[in-house]
């Protein structure tokens, strides 16, 4: 439960310390042809000193997503999964750690995906037939919408209101938005599917701190052997504290 | 270019169960034997050591232990007038790679098939005469019965500890067992596994309903078990960490602790890992396989000459390499003749999820793979072909498998998929839904075949094999007439809400849906539409036998472990009976 009482005051210093040190300059100080530029240099981003954190947790480092890109997943995936009374927030979680880490992965990189050509456009029940692996896609995807947004709201993603947050994402989702390069679809999928994962998964890969998920939704983890208890426990409520891969090490 | 090797007497390529198997009952021969498996060695330990093998993302979600496209895949369309394209990410079906193949990673449904499933034409023409069969449906019989497989279901059932209650003993009808079985010498080595909530309450409702439930049979052990082999199996946990996971307990029965390494009891035996095979090389009159060619991990290329080659690889591997290498007439669509690449099926898995009341607690993560309750009153030739429209059936069953929540998140339709509204319907409905599903057989059809690619190649240069697939009105009959049965029988369970979905559209290779992939090189009796004897040898290359189900002439309505695993038994028992003693064709075309 510590965890998730801090967590809150916790997002909302990364967010301000994110837009101290530039992140922010997205938000319209800098024209928006100024910020997409940056993409490529987001190492200035984060030689920022870690005493802008509060006590306990270190401030994330990302390994793959540069500033402005980490700005739009920590936005993203709050929208996705705000914290409320009901439970914690894909931010708070570690969520856009465990994504930054998947995309720089194996995984990220397209390692086992079949990825030479031709490269044609087929029906949907082909599947996917870009040459992006999913790092690339997230990439290109990050840009797309910035640039949508920037024309239409004249700041990027992640200095939107909540409201304009859920009605672009929803928008996303609906392919009422068409994005330049990267199928509409597939990046929200892409966005969306890691953002479940990440809040999901073991705690192992970064996301699912405390492994408050599985408490929010009651699942107890996978250290547990059921054999002398699923008889007892049937339409009975189980609880235990959740194990996790490292708790069990 | 290829190193050429020493001479052997076999090669096996593939090393799940069907070449497993293989390996380990005819080590006793001491030939000298060489299996190639495409991916890395794997033991129990260290490769599925608890708590790590427990990571759903690894496993579940990244596929640890399923092929890697990168190196090989397949090129799929839904009919003839389109192009063919890569399967660039894994989705429909998820074939294994690496020793115990699928065998590691399956849930342990571990079947019979029945009479009528062994025999598919003649039993449904006998009852419902030749009209029924529609013009474009490859229906076919298996070459052998039900009878001559049944002492190698019983060794497989025995190998895996297999956990169930007998149907018909000799006969003999036995309530709480599937009387719909066919009859079976021995009773299962193990008792059933413990049933959840939801199996208890599908079990009453099936019963209130006239039907008759019983346990899957489960080749995950319900007790500690030592197998006629000597090799000792562990008692299920009910972790819910099964399908696409290792078994950390060796409850699981897989080949890469039980039958792989008693092959390797044969100091003859060799397991060459990471070494895919890209060929079959054979003579100069295309009637004797010399050799086969592979490359090891470092992407050397071998030949290794064999006397006896054994095609034992998943299906895709099955047909790619039959049609890469010549061996027998490849299937033409246009004319409707060849038979490498004909015949291929699929099943489908449907039916409706089932929302209980607040208050109920279904505890989704204790279960095991193979844990769940089935009927087959609507399975098999049970339902009435004609009055119905369809030929075929399909399991209706509620299992508990897993409650790892990247995979089961389940919210009622219309909640939003994600913001507040979608994590206060998740929390609210995560314990209390559950599931009755369906598990169609699919018949083989003109339309649906295997060939190769005329544009794509695999890493390797080879061309890629083509799956051509979609759904057939016969199928979507059966799941429609499933999925009423289904949901009556969620009504009786007490569901509050009974979700289902009517779906008539093409077959995508996007989301997953079963890896009971069958067809290709079926055998039989007749050469114009079989690959392979009853025997299971190549009707061309005599010298080439194949096993896997990619020798079903179609597909039922249950798992394919149970046959594949019997087939390979039968196999090994042809070869050191008569094969050989003998080497030369066992049937006459």
């Amino acid at each position: 439960m510590t965890d998730e009482n801090n967590a809150e005051p916790k997002t909302v210093n990364r967010r301000a310390w994110l837009k101290l040190i530039g992140a922010g300059a997205a938000t319209g100080v800098l024209p928006a042809g100024a910020a997409a530029a940056n993409d490529s240099m987001g190492a200035m981003h984060h030689p920022a000193p870690k005493a802008a954190s509060p006590a306990d947790e270190p401030v994330p480092v990302y390994e793959f997503l540069n500033g402005d890109e980490a700005a739009f997943v920590e936005a993203a995936i709050d929208t996705f999964i705000p914290p409320d009374e009901v439970g914690p927030g894909a931010l708070e979680l570690g969520v856009a750690v465990f994504i930054d880490r998947q995309l720089n992965s194996g995984y990220g990189r397209g390692d086992r995906m079949y990825l030479q050509g031709p490269f044609i456009e087929g029906t949907p029940e082909q599947g996917y037939q870009l040459r992006m692996t999913p790092s690339e896609l997230f990439r290109n995807g990050i840009l797309d919408v910035n640039a949508h947004v920037r024309d239409k709201y004249k700041r990027t993603f992640d200095a939107l209101s909540e409201e304009d947050r859920i009605a672009v994402l929803t928008q996303l989702e609906k392919r009422e938005i068409q994005l330049p390069t990267v199928p509409t679809e597939i990046f929200f999928n892409l966005l969306y599917d890691l953002t479940m994962q990440g809040y999901f998964a073991d705690p192992l890969h970064g996301g699912n701190k405390g492994k408050a998920s599985w408490k929010m939704i009651g699942f107890p983890g996978i250290g547990v052997m059921y054999a002398d208890k699923i008889e007892a426990y049937r339409n009975k409520k189980y609880m235990s504290e959740p194990m996790s891969i490292q708790d069990l090490l | 270019m290829a190193t050429k090797l020493k001479p052997v007497d076999i090669a096996i390529v593939g090393l799940g169960w069907a070449g497993g198997i293989v390996a380990k009952e005819l080590a006793s021969t001491g030939l000298k034997i060489v299996a190639f498996e495409r991916g890395a060695p794997r033991a129990t330990n260290p490769d599925f050591m608890a708590p790590q093998v427990h990571d759903e993302l690894r496993y579940s979600r990244r596929h640890e232990l399923i092929q890697n496209l990168r190196k090989e895949t397949l090129t799929f369309r839904n009919d003839p007038s389109q192009r063919a394209l890569p399967m660039r990410q894994l989705g429909s079906f998820l074939p294994g790679e690496g020793v115990g193949g699928a065998g590691t990673h399956w849930s342990g449904l571990h079947w019979r098939w029945t009479e009528w499933e062994h025999k598919m034409y003649s039993g449904t023409v006998a009852k419902y005469g030749k009209s029924i069969v529609p013009a474009d449906m490859n229906l076919q019989d298996w070459p052998i019965d039900y009878h001559e497989l049944e002492p190698y279901y019983d060794k497989f059932e025995k190998v895996c500890g297999t956990s169930g209650k007998a149907g018909n003993l000799q006969g003999k009808k036995i309530d709480g067992g599937n009387i719909f079985e066919a009859p079976r010498a021995n009773e299962f080595p193990n008792p059933p596994l413990t049933q959840s909530h939801n199996m208890v309450l599908f079990e009453q409702a099936a019963r209130n309903l006239g039907y008759h439930p019983f346990p899957v049979p489960a080749s995950n052990a319900s007790r500690p078990y030592v197998n006629p082999d000597g090799v000792a199996l562990g008692q299920c946990h009910y972790c819910g960490f099964c399908t696409a996971y290792g078994c950390e307990a060796n409850a699981k029965a897989s080949p890469h602790f039980t039958v792989i390494p008693l092959a390797h009891k044969n100091p003859n035996f060799e397991a060459r890992t990471n070494s895919y095979v890209m060929k079959v090389n054979l003579d100069s009159r295309r009637k004797r396989a010399v050799s086969v060619t592979y490359l090891d991990a470092g992407g050397r290329e071998f030949e290794q000459p064999a006397d006896l080659v054994i095609l034992a690889a998943y299906v895709f591997g099955n047909v790619h390499l039959m049609l890469h290498s010549k061996i027998g007439k490849p299937f033409d669509f246009q004319r409707n003749s060849g038979v490498v690449g004909r015949s291929y099926a699929y099943q489908s898995m449907g039916g409706v999820a089932a929302l209980f009341s607040k208050d109920t607690y279904f505890n989704p993560f204790m279960g095991s793979g193979a844990l769940g309750t089935w009927i087959d009153d609507f399975n098999s030739d049970n339902p009435d072909f004609a009055k119905l429209g369809f030929i075929g059936g399909g399991g209706i069953s509620s299992g508990s498998n897993s409650g790892a929540p990247i995979g089961r998140r389940p919210t009622p339709p219309g909640s939003p998929r994600w913001g507040k509204g979608w994590k206060k319907a998740v929390v609210e409905t995560y314990h209390r839904m559950t599931a009755v599903g369906n598990q169609g057989s699919v018949m083989s059809y003109r339309q649906n075949y295997l060939d190769l690619d005329p544009t794509y190649t695999d890493s390797f240069g080879r061309p890629m094999l083509r799956l051509t697939f979609d759904w057939q009105e016969n199928e979507f009959r059966q799941m429609e007439f499933a999925r009423g049965i289904c949901a009556n029988i969620a009504k009786e369970m007490g569901a509050e809400q009974v979700l289902s979905r009517r779906d008539r559209g093409r077959y995508s290779i996007v989301p997953y849906q079963t890896t009971h992939n069958t067809g290709g090189t079926v055998f039989g009796d007749d050469p114009r539409t079989s690959a392979l004897n009853k025997h299971l040898q190549s009707w061309d290359v005599s010298n080439v036998f194949v096993v896997g189900s990619s020798v079903f002439p179609q597909n039922a309505g249950r798992n394919p472990t149970g046959p594949i695993g019997a087939l390979a038994y039968r196999l090994a028992d042809t070869l050191k009976d008569r094969y050989l003693k003998r080497p030369e064709r066992l049937v006459s075309a």
